[in-house]
C-alpha cells in the first residue's frame, strides 16, 4: 500500500514536470475527465517511473563509459581480456527482472481492474449506448430513449456508460480520450467498454483504427451534460423529423460520405442494433428483415474464446 | 487481352506522381544508355547479376536496400509536410487517397524493402566469412532469393506508375483490404509484391540456417560463433517459422479477394479477427528478424573498438535465444483493443515484458564491454551508442505499450509511431550504418571516410529526436496515426517540428551520399591493404580486403571465440605454411534472374487479371527451373597454381605497404 | 604424380567437409518444416471457421467418408511403394527404382482423381469455396494439400528422365531422398487432414 502511494507520489511528480513540459497545452491523457481514464494516467506514469530506474543508469552508464574508456584517456583502466563477472552478470539479470516482476503484478492488476467489457460500480444506474462505425461517421443509437444521431454523442455526467460497439463496415474502434479505453468497432461483433465522465464538458472522440479514405472525418463531440441538460439533448433529437429505419434507412445512411454533418433520427427500429450485427452471421439471406431465428449476435465472450483458440494454437 | 489494365491506370492526373515517373524513367533510360555506352553490360551480367558469390549478392542488396531507402524517405517527407499543413480544416496538399497510399508504401518498403534487404545484404557479406566457410549451403538459391526480392521491389514501384498502391496500411488488414471495401489493384500490389519476395525470404532462411549449422570451418563449434553470427542464426529460424505464416495469410487474402472466399471478410463465416491474429503471428517475429542481427552488429562493433573482448558471451547467446522463442507468443500485444478476456490481454502483456528482460541484459553486456576497455570513438561507434540511448528510451515506451490496460488510451495513436521508429530507426537504421561502415572494407577493400559518417551519425540522432519526440506528445492529446488532416490547430507546432526532425534526417542520408562519394574518390588514400583495418577479433578480418572470391585460401582452424584475434595475440612465430590446394566452387548462373523475371511476369500479370499472361509467366518459371535441374554443369575447381597467385599479390601489396 | 595425389586428397577433404549430399538433404528438412508452418496456419484458418457455415452445409452433411478413405489408402500405399524404390536405390537397382517411382505416380494420380472428383462434386451441388467461411478454409486446407501432390508428382517424372538418362549419380541420389522426404511428409500431413477434417467433421 504504501509503495502504492509512493509511485502515486512519483507519478505526480513526473506529471507535474511533463505538464511544464506541454506548457499551456491541454493534454486528453494527462488530463482526463473520467475514473477510467484518470486510473489510466496513473498507470501509464507508474509504468514509466518504474522503467527509468533502469533507462536513467543506462543513459548514464553510456555516456560516462564511453567518454571515459575513450582510446585517448590514457589514465582510466584497460583489462583486454576481462569479459565476466559472477556480480556484475546477476545485478543485471536480477534488477530487470525484479522491475519486471512489479510491473507484472501491476499489468494483471489492472487488465482485470481496467477490463472494458467490465461494468463500472456506481450508484447510478448504468445506461447503454450503442456505438456503430460506418464509411465514414459514427451512428449512436440510444436503446432506452429510442433515438440516435450521427457524429455526436450526449450522456449525463457521472453515469456509467456501456457502450455496445459495432461496425456496418470495416474495422475501427472507438475512443474519446478524456475517458478512457478504447476498443475495435467490428462487424458481426458485439465488443463493448464501460465509460464514465466525472465532469462536464464536450470531449472529442474519434476512431482510431484507420478504415479508409474517410477516416480522419471519423470524429465526434461527446457532450457530457447535467441530467437536465440531456434530457433537453434528448428532447432536442426526438423533435428531428428524421427517422432510422432497418434495413432501408440504415443503407442509406451506410452509403460513404466525409466529414459527415451531425444528424439527429427521432425515432429509431427496435432492435436496430441486434438485427444489424446478426446480418453479418448469415451467408444465405440477404435480405435482414426476417432473422428471428438465426443464431443470436456474437457476444464478445466469443470473441474471447476463438481469441483464445488462437492463442492455444 | 490486358485484363484490368487501361491507359487509364497511368496517373496523368496527379502531378506528383507524373513527375516522379518521369524522372525516374529518364534516370532510368540514362542509366542503361551509359551501360551501353560503355559497355558495361556483359560485365554487369557475367560479374554481378548471374554472380553466386555471396560477398556481391550482399553488396547488391546494400544497392537496391539504399535505393529504395530514398524512395521510402521521400515518402516519410511527404507525409510529414501533409501533416504540417493540414491543420484546423485545412486539407493540405495530399488528397487522402494519395497520402493513404504514401503511408502504405512507406511501411511497406522500410520493412520489406529496406529493413530487411539491409539485414540479409549484411547476413550475406559476413556469415560465411565469420564461420570460415567458402561459401553459402545453396549458392544458386541464394542468387534466386535476392532475384526474387529484387523483382518485387521492382513491382512495389510500378505500381507507382502504372495503377496504384494499396491504401489500407501496411499490414493491409482485412476486411478493408478485402475485394469489397478495397476494388482496385492496390492491395493485389501489395499481395503480390510481398508474395514473392517472401518466397525468397523464406529461401534466405533456410539457406543460411543450413549454412551456419553445416558449413562452419574446423574447431568453429556452436559457442565459439561470432555474435552475429549467432544472432543471424536465431534471426533465420524465425524467417523459416514465421515467414510461412505470412505466406499462407496473404494466400487466404488472395483467395479471398480472387475467388470470392470468405476467410476474412465480414459476412458469410469469414472472420476478420483471424486476419489480424495470424498477420500479427509473422508480424511480430518479423520484427525481431530485424533487430537481432542489428544486435549482432553492435556486438562486434562494440568489442572490436573497445579492443576487449565482449563481456558475457555466455549470457548473450542465451539472450538471443531467449528472445527468439519469446518473440513467438506475444503478438496479440499488438490489438489488446479489440476485446480479448482480461487473462488473455494479461497474459500477452506480461510476455511482452519478460522480453524486456534479455534485451535489457544484452544492453548491460554492451555497457560492460566498454567498461575498461579502449574505445576508439569511430563512426560505428557512435551508432552504437546511439542506439544504446535510443533503443532504451523505445524499449521502455515498448514496455509502457504492453501494460494492457494503458495501451487501451496508448493504441493506435502517434505513441506507436512514435514507439516503434525508435527501436526501429535507433535500432535496425543505426546497426545497419553501424555494420555498413564496418564492414564496408571487407566488400570494397577502403574504408569509408570518416568525416562525413560521423556527420551522418549526428544528422540522423538529432534528427530522429526532433522528428518522434514531438510525436509522443501528440499522442497524449489524442493524435492518432494514418489520419491525414486534423482539426486542432494547437497540434501544429508539434507537426511542423517533426517536419524539422525529417529534414534533419534527410540531410543526414545527404551525408552518407556524400560520404559514399568522398570515399570512392579517397580509395587509394584509405585503401585497406592488410585486410583487417579495425584489429579486428573474428575470421572475416583473417583475409584480403576484399575478400578474394573462394574467401580463404585455406580454410582456417578455430580454437577459441574470438579466433583471430587470440591467433594474433600468439604469434609473430611464422605459421608452418600447407601448400594450397584446389578449390571447389560453384559456378555464376542465369538461372536466379531468369526465374525471378518470369516470377515479376506472373505477378504483374495476376495483379492485371491478364490470365494469359499469368499462365506464361508460371509456366516460364518452371520451366527455367527445370533447365537448371537438368544442368549438371554447376560448379568447378579453381587450381591451386591460380589461388598462389592470388595470394602472393595479396601479400606483395601488405609487404609494399609495410 | 605428387600433385594428383594431392588433388585427390583434396577433393576427398572437400568432399567431406562439405558433405554434399548430407547439407542438401538437410536443407531439405529444412523446408519441409517450413512448408509444415504453411499448413499449420491452414490448420488453424481451418479450427476457427468450422463454425462459420453461414447457414450453408456443414462437415457432416458432405464429406463421403467412403471415398475419401479410398484416396486415403491409395496415399498411404505410395508412401510405402515409394519406400520400397529408395531401398532399390540403396541397391543399386535403377530399373526396380523407376518401377516402384511409376506406381508411385499411379497411386498418387489415384488420390488426386479422388480430391478432384470430390471437389467436382461438391462445386456442382453449389457447395463451392464461395459459399462459406468453412468451405473456404476446407477448399484450401485439402487443395494445397492436392498441389503439393501434383508438384511431388511432377517431381516424380523429373526424376523419371533423369534416372533413365543419368542413372544413379551423386546427383540424382539425393533427389530421389528428397523426393521421398516430401512424399512421405504429405502423407503424414493428409493423415491430420484426414482425421482433423474428415473423421472429426462427420462425428
Amino acid at each position: 500500500m504504501q509503495r502504492h502511494s509512493l509511485w502515486r507520489r512519483r507519478g505526480t511528480l513526473v506529471l507535474l514536470a511533463l505538464c511544464l513540459f506541454l506548457a499551456g497545452c491541454s493534454s486528453a491523457l494527462l488530463d482526463p475527465k473520467g475514473q477510467v481514464g484518470a486510473e489510466q494516467r496513473t498507470l501509464i506514469l507508474t509504468s514509466f517511473g518504474l522503467m527509468l530506474i533502469v533507462v536513467i543508469p543506462v543513459i548514464a552508464m553510456t555516456m560516462l563509459f564511453g567518454w571515459r574508456y575513450r582510446r585517448s584517456n590514457s589514465v582510466a583502466k584497460y583489462t583486454p581480456d576481462w569479459a565476466h563477472s559472477n556480480l556484475i552478470e546477476a545485478v543485471i539479470w536480477i534488477v530487470p527482472c525484479a522491475i519486471i516482476v512489479v510491473l507484472a503484478l501491476l499489468t494483471w492488476k489492472t487488465s482485470h481492474s481496467l477490463d472494458p467489457h467490465k461494468p463500472l460500480e456506481s450508484d447510478v444506474e448504468p445506461m447503454e449506448i450503442q456505438a456503430i462505425a460506418l464509411d465514414w461517421k459514427w451512428l449512436f443509437v440510444y436503446p432506452e430513449q429510442g433515438i440516435a444521431s450521427v457524429n455526436e454523442l450526449a450522456f449525463p455526467v457521472d453515469t456509467p456508460v456501456r457502450f455496445r460497439v459495432s461496425s456496418g463496415t470495416v474495422m475501427n474502434a472507438f475512443f474519446i480520450p478524456r475517458l478512457g479505453s478504447q476498443i475495435y468497432a467490428m462487424a458481426g461483433m458485439d465488443n463493448d467498454v464501460h465509460l464514465i465522465a466525472n465532469e462536464v464538458g464536450v470531449y472529442p472522440g474519434r476512431s482510431t483504427n484507420y478504415s479508409g479514405a474517410g477516416f480522419s472525418g471519423m470524429t465526434f463531440d461527446a457532450h457530457v451534460t447535467s441530467n437536465e441538460d440531456f434530457d433537453a439533448w434528448v428532447a432536442e433529437v426526438a423533435q428531428s423529423p428524421n427517422t432510422l429505419s432497418y434495413p432501408e434507412g440504415y443503407e442509406a445512411l451506410a452509403e460513404q460520405s466525409e466529414f459527415n454533418p451531425v444528424e439527429y433520427f427521432s425515432s429509431v427500429t427496435p432492435e436496430f442494433y441486434e438485427r444489424l450485427v446478426s446480418s453479418f452471421h448469415s451467408g444465405t439471406d440477404p435480405n435482414p428483415s426476417h432473422d428471428e431465428n438465426r443464431a443470436p449476435a456474437i457476444d464478445s465472450h466469443e470473441a474471447r474464446q476463438s481469441l483464445s483458440n488462437e492463442a492455444g494454437e | 487481352m490486358f485484363g484490368k489494365l487501361t491507359l487509364e491506370a497511368i496517373p496523368y492526373h496527379e502531378p506528383i506522381l507524373l513527375i516522379s515517373g518521369i524522372i525516374a524513367i529518364l534516370g532510368g533510360a540514362a542509366l542503361l544508355g551509359a551501360l551501353t555506352y560503355f559497355r558495361k553490360w556483359g560485365w554487369l551480367w557475367h560479374e554481378w547479376f548471374t554472380s553466386i558469390d555471396h560477398k556481391k549478392l550482399g553488396i547488391m542488396y546494400f544497392i537496391v536496400a539504399l535505393i529504395m531507402l530514398l524512395r521510402g524517405f521521400a515518402d516519410a517527407i511527404m507525409m510529414r509536410t501533409q501533416l504540417a499543413i493540414a491543420a484546423g480544416g485545412s486539407s493540405g496538399i495530399l488528397p487522402p487517397d494519395h497520402y493513404d497510399q504514401i503511408f502504405t508504401a512507406h511501411g511497406v518498403i522500410m520493412i520489406f524493402f529496406v529493413a530487411m534487404p539491409m539485414v540479409i545484404g549484411l547476413m550475406n557479406l559476413v556469415v560465411p566469412l565469420q564461420i570460415g566457410a567458402r561459401d553459402v549451403a545453396f549458392p544458386f538459391l541464394n542468387n534466386l532469393s535476392f532475384w526474387l526480392f529484387a523483382v518485387s521491389a521492382l513491382l512495389v514501384n510500378i505500381s507507382l506508375f502504372v495503377g496504384e498502391f494499396a491504401t489500407t496500411g501496411w499490414l493491409a488488414y482485412a476486411p478493408l483490404s478485402g475485394i469489397e471495401f478495397s476494388p482496385g489493384v492496390g492491395v493485389d500490389y501489395w499481395i503480390w509484391a510481398l508474395q514473392i519476395s517472401g518466397v525468397g525470404t523464406t529461401l534466405t532462411g533456410i539457406n543460411f540456417f543450413v549454412t551456419i549449422i553445416k558449413m562452419r570451418t574446423k574447431g568453429m563449434t556452436m559457442f565459439r560463433l561470432p555474435i552475429f553470427t549467432w544472432t543471424s542464426l536465431c534471426a533465420n529460424v524465425l524467417i523459416i517459422a514465421s515467414f510461412p505464416i505470412l505466406t499462407a495469410t496473404i494466400a487466404m487474402l488472395t483467395l479471398d479477394r480472387y475467388l470470392g472466399m470468405h476467410f476474412f471478410t465480414n459476412d458469410f463465416g469469414g472472420n476478420m479477427m483471424m486476419y489480424v491474429n495470424l498477420i500479427w503471428a509473422w508480424g511480430h517475429p518479423e520484427v525481431y528478424i530485424l533487430i537481432l542481427p542489428a544486435f549482432g552488429v553492435f556486438s562486434e562493433v562494440i568489442a572490436t573498438f573497445a579492443r576487449k573482448r565482449l563481456f558475457g558471451y555466455m549470457t548473450m547467446v542465451w539472450a538471443t535465444i531467449a528472445i527468439t522463442l519469446l518473440s513467438f507468443i506475444v503478438w496479440l500485444h499488438h490489438f489488446f483493443t479489440m476485446g480479448a478476456g482480461a487473462n488473455v490481454n494479461a497474459f500477452f502483456g506480461i510476455m511482452t515484458m519478460i522480453i524486456a528482460i534479455p534485451t535489457g541484459v544484452k544492453v548491460f553486456n554492451w555497457l560492460f564491454t566498454m567498461f575498461r576497455g579502449s574505445l576508439e570513438l569511430t563512426s560505428p561507434v557512435l551508432w552504437t551508442l546511439g542506439f544504446i540511448i535510443t533503443f532504451t528510451i523505445g524499449g521502455m515506451t515498448g514496455v509502457m505499450l504492453a501494460v494492457p490496460a494503458a495501451n487501451f488510451v496508448l493504441h493506435n495513436s502517434l505513441f506507436v509511431i512514435a514507439h516503434f521508429h525508435n527501436v526501429i530507426v535507433g535500432g535496425v537504421v543505426f546497426g545497419m550504418m553501424a555494420g555498413l561502415t564496418y564492414w564496408f572494407p571487407k566488400a570494397f577493400g577502403f574504408t569509408l571516410d570518416e568525416k562525413w559518417g560521423k556527420r551522418s551519425f549526428w544528422c540522423w540522432f538529432v534528427g530522429f529526436y526532433v522528428a518522434f519526440m514531438p510525436l509522443y506528445v501528440l499522442s497524449f492529446f489524442g493524435a492518432v496515426r494514418r489520419m491525414n488532416s486534423y482539426p486542432n490547430a494547437e497540434w501544429q507546432p508539434w507537426m511542423i517540428l517533426a517536419w524539422v526532425g525529417a529534414v534533419i534526417i534527410a540531410l543526414g542520408i545527404l551525408c552518407t551520399i556524400i560520404q559514399f562519394v568522398v570515399s570512392i574518390r579517397d580509395r587509394k588514400k584509405n585503401a585497406d591493404v592488410t585486410g583487417d583495418p579495425w584489429h579486428g577479433r573474428t575470421l572475416e578480418w583473417s583475409t584480403s580486403s576484399p575478400a578474394p572470391f573462394y574467401n580463404f585460401a585455406r580454410l582456417p582452424e578455430v580454437g577459441d571465440i574470438d579466433s583471430f584475434w587470440s591467433q594474433k595475440q600468439r604469434s609473430n612465430e611464422q605459421l608452418e605454411e600447407a601448400p594450397y590446394t584446389d578449390i571447389h566452387m560453384p559456378k555464376n548462373t542465369a538461372a536466379g534472374p531468369i526465374i525471378s523475371l518470369f516470377a515479376m511476369i506472373f505477378g504483374f500479370a495476376m495483379v492485371w487479371h491478364i490470365w494469359w499472361l499469368a499462365g506464361f509467366g508460371a509456366i516460364g518459371m518452371l520451366v527455367s527451373f527445370l533447365m537448371r535441374v537438368f544442368n549438371d554443369d554447376i560448379d568447378y575447381y579453381v587450381p591451386a597454381a591460380e589461388v598462389e597467385r592470388i595470394e602472393r599479390a595479396h601479400q606483395q601489396r601488405v609487404e609494399a605497404q609495410a | 604424380m605428387a600433385t594428383e595425389t594431392q588433388h585427390l586428397d583434396a577433393h576427398a577433404e572437400e568432399h567431406e567437409h562439405h558433405d554434399a549430399a548430407g547439407t542438401k538433404v538437410f536443407g531439405f528438412w529444412v523446408y519441409l518444416m517450413s512448408d509444415l508452418v504453411i499448413f499449420g496456419s491452414l490448420f488453424a484458418a481451418y479450427a476457427v471457421l468450422m463454425k462459420g457455415t453461414a447457414g450453408g452445409p456443414t462437415g457432416a452433411d458432405i464429406f463421403e467418408l467412403p471415398l475419401i478413405l479410398g484416396g486415403t489408402f491409395a496415399l498411404l500405399i505410395s508412401s510405402f511403394t515409394f519406400g520400397m524404390g529408395v531401398l532399390a536405390m540403396n541397391a543399386n537397382r535403377v530399373g526396380q527404382v523407376k518401377m516402384w517411382l511409376v506406381i508411385t505416380f499411379i497411386l498418387g494420380l489415384g488420390f488426386l482423381g479422388m480430391e478432384l472428383y470430390e471437389f467436382h462434386h461438391l462445386i456442382n451441388e453449389g457447395y463451392g469455396p464461395d459459399r462459406s467461411g468453412f468451405l473456404s478454409a476446407f477448399f484450401t486446407l485439402v487443395g494445397t494439400h492436392g498441389l503439393h501432390v501434383t508438384f511431388g508428382m511432377i517431381w516424380i517424372l523429373v526424376m523419371l528422365v533423369q534416372l533413365s538418362t543419368k542413372g544413379l549419380t551423386d546427383k540424382t541420389r539425393p533427389r530421389i531422398l528428397c523426393l521421398s522426404l516430401f512424399w512421405h511428409f504429405l502423407d503424414i500431413v493428409w493423415i491430420c487432414v484426414f482425421s482433423f477434417v474428415y473423421l472429426m467433421g462427420v462425428l
